[in-house]
């Protein structure tokens, strides 16, 4: 095995770890099916966009969340959305965007790169935000929203804003200079931030052992001279718990906390991505006996919940993302010369170049390519 | 009103902002109660405290990026780098991040980051540089550069009132060796707008920050020693260029000369070279020529620094060349 001494390696600890937080009961019935409701429809939409992708209608990368629904949407959940908390999302937090609202007709969009989508087909995927519903869009350079996000809560203390935030790292971006320095000033300046670090044991194809010789991601907090907790990010409801104490934490003028939630990534790291670096058995032991909705789904017939009302969830989660699919197809590819406008305010719109004026479009054809030169088609 | 220096014109600036707008606020490197290596943020902490005045660990990834994550919110933030030459350990979250937020995800970013740039004073490789030409290249940040007091401080106002991020460099050599009466009232110095510095009609020198100074001198050189009429630019804003004030000296006088402080491959003059090139090629009657630093890191010995640098007589003699030809 790749990863030996994590936690993340070890799934049935994981299990044990679940089984410690049945006892908790701080969510109602209606918000549990709710937070059963985000976790199948992010993983029913990353279904339908693999759809979309072979379609050719996705024109970039696909990245998928399978396996870490629970994680994303589970710390998500822990925000109070009424107070005006915002997040920044990991490409791997579909779940946790759609807690704060995200659409699935604007997801959809983003990937098919429409005209209409949030981003006016300027950025991919999920990579977009919205102030208002509480989220922020973030970048490729991981840790880089770990200071961004600082300034946001930065700004919540300067004015006295009863707000949060929270901003996702991978086991990766623990490596960064960015997510150093801007968890130590977040740290100093008291900023109400949780920091979570989504462990789901690899970036891109490097195990953990070769990211870092800490035997806990966690155990950073102590350096930093702040809190730290680790949970099941496997367990939606101790991954909702743990966030929630650090949400709490933050409201409160406690400071910074540092939440590890371990995981386990079972697609690549995009969908080209063949895992060939994988051990094998690896994915298919975590698919049989950590899967998250699974896990969440046997709890909740535990507690009394009937298989009836969870297919109904499960029929309406289709149905919302076969509006979305049909209206995004139907969406308008953009304007090119949309593409020469909001780079700053003043001017509003950049000169066309001499070459291009008068010109509606650079090309006949847009060539589509069915990869981005990263492996073999 | 009396006089004040460049670097006093920029506190002004500083404490008429914050006096302005509660949302505008500094960070950086011993700013506060030290009040900043030149001491350019003296006397901020006193009036507006620790919240308004941040000293921040020696970060300047997270100084930019918390900078720009309240700017998002709505505050205006006043990065300080204690030297421009530690900008660069900004430009992936400056270029990444801030340039890109109001393009990919309609995210208004009105930050400046400012700091003490240039030579001429036996600062050496890291204490000297005009980094300028590396963030020029980005689309979605603004550059301005002043030269006179009065420049310094509307040119801060401006920048800290913009919508997008302005990099302000301050030039250190100009910090107290120069001063001015302000102008009164509330002193705003329009971004994008170049300076007619000197007016003339047989070449024009087109430039910008401490070199401004240089290409004056030269032009009382050349004018009393050949009879030759110079004109002065002062560009003060880098991006947006002002194309105009350039293309009208072009046509003016028909023999250009660019100067500036930083190295010369990539270098700013290169490109303002390329534009006259494109938009008034057939106004020249000379070739465009560059005076700048050469191609090497700057060195701290006086002899070697002076070598490096442009110096006035480098102008004189590039003058003379273009009158010649």
């Amino acid at each position: 095995m790749a990863r030996s001494g994590t936690a993340a390696s070890k799934p049935a600890n994981a299990r044990d770890d679940a089984a410690r937080s049945n006892g908790s009961d701080s969510l109602s019935r209606e918000q549990k099916l709710e937070l059963y409701y985000f976790m199948r429809l992010t993983r029913s939409l990353e279904e339908r966009l693999v759809n979309l992708y072979r379609q050719t209608k996705v024109v970039g990368g696909l990245f998928r969340s399978l396996g870490q629904e629970a994680d994303a949407v589970g710390s998500a959940y822990a925000l109070d959305r009424s107070k005006g908390d915002i997040l920044s999302p990991l490409i791997r937090n579909l779940g946790s965007m759609l807690v704060q609202g995200a659409k699935p007709n604007e997801i959809i969009k983003q990937y098919m790169a429409k005209g209409d989508s949030p981003t006016r087909g300027r950025e991919l995927n999920i990579h977009y935000g919205d102030l208002v519903r509480g989220f922020i869009g973030q970048i490729s350079h991981l840790g880089d929203m770990v200071p961004v996000m600082a300034g946001v809560t930065l700004s919540f203390k300067m004015r006295k804003q009863d707000r949060v935030g929270l901003v996702y790292v991978g086991d990766g971006a623990t490596s960064t200079g960015a997510f150093h320095e801007g968890i130590n000033f977040a740290a100093v300046q008291r900023c109400p931030l949780v920091v979570v670090v989504e462990n789901n044991g690899y970036a891109y194809s490097t195990p953990l052992s070769k990211q870092t010789a800490a035997k806990k991601l966690v155990d950073k907090a102590i350096g930093y001279g702040i809190a730290g907790e680790q949970a099941d990010g496997n367990d939606v409801i101790a991954t909702y718990e743990a966030t929630k104490r650090a949400v709490d934490r933050a409201r409160s003028g406690g400071g910074v906390t540092l939440v590890e939630l371990i995981t386990y990534r079972r697609k690549g790291h995009a969908e080209h991505d063949n895992q060939s670096y994988v051990p094998a058995g690896e994915i298919d032991r975590w698919a049989s006996e950590n899967d998250p909705v699974d896990r969440y789904v046997k709890r909740l017939i535990d507690e009394g919940v009937s298989k009836i009302e969870l297919t109904a969830i499960d029929t309406r989660v289709q149905a919302e993302i076969d509006t979305a699919t049909d209206e995004a197809d139907a969406s308008p590819m953009p304007d090119p010369t949309d593409s020469l406008a909001g780079v700053y305010a003043e001017p509003a719109v950049v000169e066309p170049l001499w070459f291009r004026e008068g010109v509606k479009s650079a090309v006949e054809v847009h060539e589509r390519p069915s990869s981005w030169g990263t492996h073999d088609v | 009103m009396s006089e004040i220096t460049y670097l006093e014109a920029i506190r002004e600036a500083l404490f008429e902002e914050m006096e302005r707008d509660k949302n505008v606020f500094c960070l950086g490197e011993d700013i506060g109660a030290y009040g900043g290596a030149f001491k350019v943020t003296e006397g901020l902490m006193a009036k507006y405290g620790e919240q308004r005045v941040i000293d921040t660990p020696i970060s300047e990834t997270a100084i930019v990026g918390a900078a720009a994550g309240a700017a998002h919110m709505g505050m205006r933030p006043v990065c300080e780098m204690q030297f421009i030459d530690f900008l660069s350990s900004a430009y992936s979250i400056l270029t990444n991040y801030v340039a890109t937020a109001r393009y990919r995800a309609m995210l208004p970013c009105p930050m400046v980051v400012r700091g003490p740039s240039g030579g001429y004073v036996r600062g050496g490789p890291f204490h000297s540089q005009n980094p300028e030409a590396a963030f020029l290249h980005t689309p979605g940040l603004k550059i301005v550069y002043p030269a006179t007091a009065s420049d310094a401080k509307g040119l801060l106002k401006s920048a800290i009132r913009d919508e997008d991020c302005v990099l302000y460099f301050e030039h250190k050599y100009l910090y107290r060796r120069i001063k001015e009466e302000m102008p009164a009232g509330d002193h705003l110095t329009p971004i994008g707008k170049a300076r007619v510095a000197r007016e003339g009609s047989d070449i024009s020198i087109i430039t910008y920050a401490a070199t401004v100074w240089k290409a004056l001198e030269a032009a009382e050189q050349v004018e009393k020693e050949d009879g030759l009429s110079v004109e002065v630019i002062d560009l003060r804003t880098l991006l947006p260029m002002d194309d105009a004030a350039i293309v009208e000296t072009v046509k003016k006088t028909n023999r250009v000369l660019v100067v500036h402080e930083d190295t010369r491959t990539g270098g700013v003059a290169g490109e303002i070279t390329a534009r006259i090139n494109e938009k008034a090629f057939e106004w020249l009657d000379a070739p465009v020529l560059r005076i700048t630093a050469a191609d090497v890191p700057l060195p701290y010995s006086p002899p070697l620094e002076d070598y490096v640098l442009p110096q006035t007589s480098d102008i004189v003699a590039g003058l003379r060349k273009l009158a010649a030809y």
